[in-house]
Formats: structure tokens, C-alpha cells, sequence
């Protein structure tokens, strides 16, 4: 095959090239953008590592006794906060999940449905979700359960959708074969086979919610970011590092926690 | 041809006791909790009626004019935090990922590395920012420090788990043919860890333009500010406006950096990727085949 061309072999196509050029071009052109147009007050800057040593200064030493006096109670508002938060969006987006799955419910309006849900539940952060429950609820402890179930709802619903999509067809042909009702499909065909990743999506969502229930507090929604407000406002800098190091850790028990029950249940 | 008397029935789905025991005491949790967070049927009942006039309020959204530019610059400056703080994060967490991976470098270097993250995890970005709001003034500075920590500890941790998980035979290739340190990284293992990683970084740029939405409340700037301050006054209308900006703007940012995804990670061009997902997958392995070298 004399005639035949040397074949140069291209890793991407011109197409491709373009594409990555171009995203390449948007990065760069972004970033010049935001350094130039971002404002930036130099004056704060220049004392900064001094406010920061002065800050510090203030933290220490830490006031101990404020732990008994109020944070306690808040750090076990904080815990409930986020369990029952949690535990409330499992249910609700347990049906939100299951809309969701293109193969569960073959239904397209449906699924489209679930995904507003989801995509919404997502968009909106926990704290706006707080200020908005808290304009319904009042401020206190349930505005921030609400929040922080409400806003887990996206996040639940759209791994548990996945999971439920990568579900293997083999059981449920088998379970349909049989004439078993829809219900029974679901629960002996679908269900066992997430389970596990549902079990592991609910402990991750606890644990990102115990981080997150913790600020709730700065809006008025109750738990231990009550208690660092006040003492924020009251410029009480060794009670806020109490604070501090209590949410620190708080985070890293239940991140500890949470893996080890991952790792006994999978 | 009878079933032998001896032969027990067999019970399809054994019931699993201590499921269900686990169960019964999460309800009683359940009932305690409500009690001491004061989560009662009453409260809700009234609730509904106050979110009704609230959503009444609400609606129409206010996008007059004035409005909109306040939107837009607030969004703006939102954008210029998530991407600066992006750049530098991920310009940090790159060292200080491989510095806490176990395969790589030795235990008296990797514990203090993981230190930092964690404790660089730890902390929500808002109660960073507070932190950053109190050093720096408040303003942009204050936010984008607070969403760098955010992000080292959040690429750093899987960055470094990544790199955990690589296959050390190419790492001893590379190290065979006599390279040095920063030869084995650059052939040995970025190549390896690079699609995740960008995966990560689209990942954290998308989370950091939540939060940079969000940071105002603290007084760190971008558009949490006027959001904050609109609850404050009760201009709800002007809420919901800016609500509906921030969705539009986050589902804007996660198409696109789907995308992005989709192009490093699968070579699928623009049309490929607006197709369905069973049609990329078959112009993935065409790619594979032909373009792939």
C-alpha cells in the first residue's frame, strides 16, 4: 500500500481544540475581569495581619465557663437541628427521588417536576432557606429545621434519583414477570439494591448538616450560632473561640463517626 | 409425591428485629426532639397562614429598573469572588493536597497538612468569613479569604485521596528511568489524578458561587448584602427577585460547568453533549477509538 497517506494521528479533533481553547480563553478573560473590577479598600489591608494578631490576642485565654453557661444547650439544639432536620428530608425527598428516576417512573412531566424540585432545593442556601422560614415560623429552632430539611431535599433526592437509575434490571423484570404490583416491585426489587448507598447519602447529608446547622444561629434560627452571635455582638472574642473550638469539635466527632458506620454498613 | 411433614415453611423476608428496634427508637428521638425544639402542630398551622401573606408579598417580584442594577452589580461581584477565590484555591490546594498524601510524602508532613484541612473544613464559610470580616474589613477581600480556606480544605482533602488512590506501577516507571521528584509528579502521578481533579475544581467553583451568593449576610460582599438587608426592610418583593436571580444564576453556572466536564473529561463536543446521554456514550467510543492515541 505504497499510494497510501502517512497518517498523522491527532490527539483531538479541530472541534475539540477550539472548545478547550475556548474555555481556556473564558477562564483567563474571567479572572482579569474579576482582579480588575473586584474593590478592594487598601487601607483595610495594610493592618490586616495586625487585627488579625490582635483577634487572635482577644481569643485567648478562651472564657471556659461560658461552655456551661450556654453553650451546652445550644450545642444539643444544634445536634436536634440537624438530626431531625435531616430525618425530615429523607421523607420528603424519598418521593421527590423517586419521581426523579427515569426508569422508576417512566413518567416525562414527572420527572421534569422532580427535577424543579430538586434543582430549587439546591439553588437556595440553608441560610436564605432560614430567613425565609423564619418570616413564616418565627425565628427559633424550627425555621432552622425546615431550612436545613429543606434544603437537603435536593441533595438526597438527586443522589438517591441516580442511584435508583443505575438499579440493575435483572430483579425487577424478574419481580414484574411474576405480576407482582408496583409497590412490591419497588420495594423487593428497587429498594434493596440502594439501600445501602441511600443509608451512606443520609449519614453524609447528617454530617454536612451538623457544619451547617451550626451558622443557622447568625439569622436568628436557633442552635450554637445563637450563642456566637451574642457573644459576637458583645465584642466577647474568648467566648467566641469557645464557640469555635466547640464546633470544631463537634464536625470532626460526626465526621469520624459517619465514616465508621459507612464502613460497617457497606 | 408429598413435602415431608419436617419440611418448614419458609419465610420469604425474614423480619430483621433489630432493624425494626432501631426504628421504634427513632421515632421516640424523633418525639423528643420536637418537643425540646418546640417544633408543635400549632406553630406550623399559624406558620401556614403567615407564609401565605409572606409568598403573597412576595409575589410579583420586583424587577423595576433601580432594582436590577442593584442585582446585577451584586451578582458581578459574587462572580469576581467565586472566581478569584476559585484561582487562588485551587493555586493552594495543589500543595497542600500532595503534601497530605500518604503514598507520597512521609508521616511527619502529611499529619500537619491534614490538620489544616480539617480544620479548614470544619468551619462553614460564613463563620470564616466573619473571621476574615473582622482581619480585613468587610468587603470582597473578607469573602474571597473566607471561600480560599473553604476551598483548600475541600480540594486539598480529595485531592489527596486522589492521589491515595493512583497506581503506583507508573510512579516506579517513571522513578526507574531516573527522574527526580518533580519528574515523577509531573509524569507519574498529575496525569493520573488530572481528570478528577478538574472534576473537583468545576465542582468547588460551582459551590463557591453558592456561597459568594451568600457571604453578604456577614457583610463579605457580592449580593448577600442586599439580600440580607431587603428581609431586614421587609421588601420581600425585592427578595424574590433577587432569589430568582441567584437560582438563575447557579443553574447557569452548573450547566456550564457540566460542560466543561463533559469536554476534558469524555472529548464530547457542544452537539454531542446537547444530544442525549445514550447518544454521547456512543460518540465517546467512537472517540475513543479514533481520536484517542
Amino acid at each position: 500500500m505504497s499510494t497510501h497517506a502517512i497518517r498523522r494521528w491527532e490527539r483531538f479533533t479541530p472541534e475539540q481544540r477550539f472548545l478547550r481553547f475556548a474555555f481556556y480563553f473564558i477562564s483567563v478573560a474571567a479572572i482579569v475581569f474579576s482582579i480588575k473590577n473586584i474593590e478592594v479598600i487598601p487601607e483595610f489591608l495594610y493592618d490586616a495581619p495586625e487585627q488579625l494578631a490582635d483577634f487572635f490576642q482577644r481569643m485567648w485565654p478562651m472564657d471556659t465557663a461560658y461552655y456551661q453557661k450556654s453553650v451546652h444547650a445550644a450545642l444539643i439544639e444544634t445536634l436536634n437541628i440537624a438530626t431531625l432536620g435531616t430525618l425530615l428530608s429523607l421523607t420528603m425527598s424519598i418521593p421527590v427521588g423517586i419521581m426523579a428516576a427515569r426508569n422508576v417512573v417512566p413518567i416525562k412531566p414527572l420527572n421534569m417536576l422532580a427535577q424543579l424540585i430538586l434543582v430549587s432545593s439546591r439553588s437556595v442556601n440553608t441560610l436564605v432557606w432560614a430567613l425565609l422560614f423564619i418570616a413564616i415560623f418565627g425565628p427559633g429552632a424550627m425555621a432552622g429545621t425546615m431550612a436545613i430539611a429543606f434544603r437537603s431535599i435536593g441533595f438526597v433526592g438527586k443522589l438517591l434519583g441516580e442511584a435508583l437509575e443505575e438499579a440493575n434490571r435483572g430483579p425487577i423484570d424478574a419481580l414484574t414477570a411474576t405480576g407482582a404490583p408496583p409497590t412490591s416491585v419497588f420495594l423487593k426489587g428497587y429498594w434493596p439494591q440502594v439501600m445501602p448507598s441511600f443509608v451512606s447519602i443520609a449519614l453524609f447529608r447528617w454530617d454536612i448538616n451538623v457544619r451547617e446547622s451550626a451558622v443557622l444561629g447568625l439569622v436568628g434560627a436557633g442552635g450554637i450560632g445563637m450563642a456566637m452571635d451574642t457573644a459576637m455582638n458583645l465584642f466577647r472574642w474568648d467566648q467566641v473561640a469557645v464557640v469555635l473550638s466547640t464546633i470544631f469539635v463537634v464536625v470532626i466527632i460526626a465526621e469520624i463517626a459517619v465514616s465508621a458506620i459507612r464502613r460497617r454498613i457497606i | 409425591m408429598s413435602i415431608p411433614a419436617t419440611h418448614k415453611t419458609r419465610v420469604a423476608f425474614i423480619p430483621n428485629w433489630p432493624l425494626r428496634i432501631g426504628f421504634i427508637l427513632l421515632a421516640f428521638y424523633v418525639v423528643w426532639a420536637m418537643g425540646q425544639l418546640d417544633v408543635t402542630w400549632a406553630r406550623f398551622v399559624d406558620g401556614l397562614s403567615a407564609g401565605q401573606k409572606f409568598l403573597g408579598r412576595m409575589f410579583p417580584p420586583n424587577f423595576s429598573a433601580e432594582k436590577v442594577e442593584m442585582i446585577t452589580k451584586g451578582l458581578l461581584e459574587s462572580i469576581q469572588i467565586a472566581v478569584i477565590a476559585t484561582v487562588i484555591g485551587i493555586g493552594l490546594s495543589l500543595p497542600i493536597g500532595l503534601l497530605a498524601a500518604r503514598n507520597l510524602m512521609p508521616a511527619w508532613i502529611v499529619w500537619p497538612a491534614r490538620a489544616l484541612i480539617a480544620v479548614c473544613r470544619s468551619f462553614h464559610e460564613v463563620v470564616i468569613a466573619i473571621i476574615f470580616v473582622k482581619a480585613v474589613g468587610f468587603g470582597a477581600i473578607a469573602g474571597i479569604g473566607a471561600l480560599v480556606v473553604g476551598s483548600i480544605g475541600f480540594i486539598s482533602k480529595l485531592f489527596a485521596e486522589a492521589i491515595e488512590e493512583i497506581s503506583p506501577k507508573q510512579v516506579e516507571a517513571v522513578r526507574a528511568s531516573g527522574a527526580g521528584f518533580f519528574g515523577v509528579l509531573i509524569y507519574g502521578v498529575i496525569p493520573q489524578v488530572f481528570s478528577r481533579f478538574l472534576g473537583f475544581a468545576s465542582y468547588q467553583f460551582d459551590s463557591n458561587l453558592r456561597h459568594s451568593t451568600m457571604i453578604g449576610i456577614v457583610g463579605a460582599g457580592g449580593i448577600g448584602g442586599s439580600l440580607f438587608s431587603a428581609f431586614q426592610r421587609f421588601d420581600y418583593d425585592f427578595v424574590c427577585a433577587i432569589l430568582l436571580s441567584i437560582i438563575a444564576l447557579i443553574i447557569m453556572a452548573e450547566v456550564f460547568s457540566n460542560y466543561v466536564r463533559a469536554l476534558f473529561n469524555d472529548n464530547l463536543a457542544l452537539l454531542d453533549y446537547l444530544r442525549n446521554r445514550r447518544a454521547t456514550k456512543l460518540s465517546q467510543e467512537k472517540s475513543a477509538g479514533l481520536g484517542a492515541s
